[in-house]
């Protein structure tokens, strides 16, 4: 299932289901505790003999651990091929690449819409407040049952640069480098207001039944796409709309009404309706949630370099987009600034680019030749081939 | 890269930094100055770079490099996080040399500063006989595309660090193509004859 993977499964990935317990209930930090934690995850790539060449890839808000490879459901592409895949920076030739579903998810780890063991019903909303720590945790109990000690690299964008900072912060000893793309080490103000109308978006739709929508058979689809169309202007800038759409409409002339008239609205309905055929409303509730709660320097007394006081040994590398202003480069700049403080082999790179806060997903040159570069470097260091 | 090949402030540089030094190289371009610190010098090398695609060129080297500029980035820094903070022919394009200098001396406890020399012969005949702002090879742009926004002599250089409290431990003037040359930062002779200099500087 893992590891041991043949040329195919190199670069189409590996499926694995891991079942934690049923001995031991995970404990979550508000308190919380899972019974049968489930983790769904693909690999790419094979562990080399040296167990030296892993990279653990933490997927960002509403994807998941398809990073390679296009999910079997939804028609939904592979989230990370810029920078993931034969050829690319992260390269299932030279890496064994792993990306799990995140706890609190919907592609088949636990999460609010899993069967809760000692109910033998859908959570719902008694599934527990996680954070973005849990998610980590549970990475780190998947990496041991890889036979991972230490990765190579973790790596990730927007909350998964968050988890890339908890690793840092929570497992120094087990991260050699780590790269963090448009993210914080704590959510903003401004980030909370945004997740705050997404959930009571979603908490207004009628269907969505305070939660319990699953065992009364409906979904709350209108509110979850209105989550999503608000959260997806946050994930562009501007001049991206402007170049996109600027003004165009749909069809000759207004409708002196309500339809979508302008393509941008057109857009943002499409990206609603697809959206809710592949994400689970009350996952949505409970990521979000994690994400507001994080703030890395806030369990060390404020500091963030003592957070990540660890962190010496690691080579780190940063960047952030000039026209992100979800996760805009003052953010990245905190980090980079503890990394200081802290020691870390720190670099930092600002792209330029109007594609907004979406970019660290897409093709940017410039990124990907300084991850090449980089990955490639620290691989030289870490005694990797090629 | 050969030795012949280096550039004489590099080669002054190397000369100058212990084995095992902590450095910064601010406007560290494409990072050649890091990397024959790096190997050579056994240095824990790190640079500061404005240009992305520089950046990105110094990590493929294996170097780390943080992009910023020094007028506002070296706040980024803690203090005393360096042995030598390294600013090779730019403090006379910074827009606040001053400013930048103190960031230097607050983060190293050596800072390494080189700048043309505006009280060079040729700048001052030309200055006296064309009547036009000298253009020279430390100074090849006209005054309306020169990123060279504060220029200085070697004497005003000097002036300078004895206002911040800042001793002048080492002072070599640089003529391009030639190997660096020791001098004395008083010498009223090498202000007329340096065409660059380089200082050392330390805390007094």
């Amino acid at each position: 299932m893992n590891g041991a993977a043949d040329n195919l499964s190199r670069t189409s990935g590996d499926e694995g289901v891991i079942v934690f317990g049923p001995d031991a209930a995970f404990l979550l930090d508000g308190g919380g505790r899972i019974e049968n934690l489930t983790l769904a995850y693909r690999t790419y790539g094979t562990l080399n003999s040296e167990r030296s060449n892993a990279i653990l890839i933490c997927h960002p808000l509403t994807l998941d651990q398809h990073v390679a490879d296009p999910p079997p459901v939804g028609g939904r592409r592979a989230w990370w091929t810029s920078l993931v895949g034969p050829g690319r920076p992260i390269d299932p030739e030279r890496h064994y690449i792993i990306c799990a579903n995140i706890l609190g998810g919907c592609a088949g780890s636990t999460g609010p819409g899993s069967i809760n063991p000692s109910t033998s019903e859908p959570y719902g909303l008694s599934f527990p407040v996680i954070t973005i720590g849990d998610m980590v945790r549970a990475q780190a109990m998947l990496l041991d049952r890889l036979g991972v000690e230490t990765l190579f690299c973790v790596a990730g964008g927007s909350m998964g640069g968050m988890q890339v900072l908890e690793w840092v912060a929570s497992f120094p000893g087990r991260v050699f480098s780590a790269v963090c793309l448009a993210s914080a080490a704590r959510h903003s103000a401004q980030n909370i207001a945004l997740h705050e109308v997404g959930r009571q978006a979603i908490m207004a739709d009628p269907d969505w039944r305070k939660g319990a929508y699953v065992r009364e058979g409906v979904r709350p689809e209108k509110g979850l796409a209105v989550a999503r169309m608000a959260a997806h202007i946050t994930y562009l800038s501007e001049s991206a709309l402007t170049r996109k759409f600027g003004r165009e409409l749909q069809r000759d002339g207004l409708s002196w009404g309500f339809d979508a008239d302008f393509q941008v609205e057109s857009y943002l309905r499409h990206q609603g309706a697809a959206f809710v055929d592949r994400f689970d409303a009350n996952s949505y509730l409970y990521i979000t949630r994690a994400m507001d709660y994080f703030d890395l320097a806030a369990r060390h007394g404020g500091s963030l370099s003592a957070a990540l006081a660890g962190a010496r040994h690691i080579r780190f590398c940063v960047a952030s987009f000039t026209s992100d202003w979800l996760y805009p480069t003052a953010e990245s700049r905190e980090i980079v600034r503890a990394l200081n403080v802290a020691g870390a082999r720190t670099s930092f790179l600002e792209i330029e680019t109007d594609r907004g806060h979406d970019a660290f997903l897409l093709d940017e040159p410039v990124l990907r030749s300084a991850l090449a570069g980089f990955l490639g470097s620290a691989g030289r260091i870490r005694g990797l081939a090629g | 890269m050969t030795k012949t090949a280096i550039r004489g402030d590099f080669a002054e540089i190397l000369r100058l930094v212990p084995p095992g030094a902590r450095v910064l190289d601010v406007g560290c371009g494409e990072g050649i100055l890091l990397d024959l610190l790096t190997r050579e010098k056994a240095a824990d090398a790190r640079g500061v770079e404005i240009s992305p695609e520089r950046v990105a060129a110094c990590l493929a080297l294996g170097l780390s490099v943080m992009q910023g500029d020094a007028d506002h980035d070296l706040r980024d820094f803690p203090t005393g996080a360096f042995d030598f903070v390294i600013l090779s022919q730019t403090l006379q394009a910074m827009r606040d040399p001053r400013g930048v200098l103190g960031e230097m001396m607050r983060i190293g406890r050596r800072a390494i500063v080189t700048a043309p020399n505006f009280a060079h012969w040729r700048v001052r005949l030309d200055l006296l006989f064309k009547g036009r702002m000298p253009m020279t090879g430390a100074l090849p742009e006209p005054w309306w595309s020169t990123p060279n926004i504060h220029l200085c002599t070697t004497a005003d250089f000097r002036c300078l660090a004895d206002e911040m409290g800042l001793e002048i431990e080492a002072c070599a003037a640089l003529t391009t193509g030639r190997p660096a040359r020791p001098i004395q930062p008083s010498s009223r002779i090498e202000n007329w004859r340096a065409e660059a200099a380089l200082f050392v500087l330390r805390h007094r």
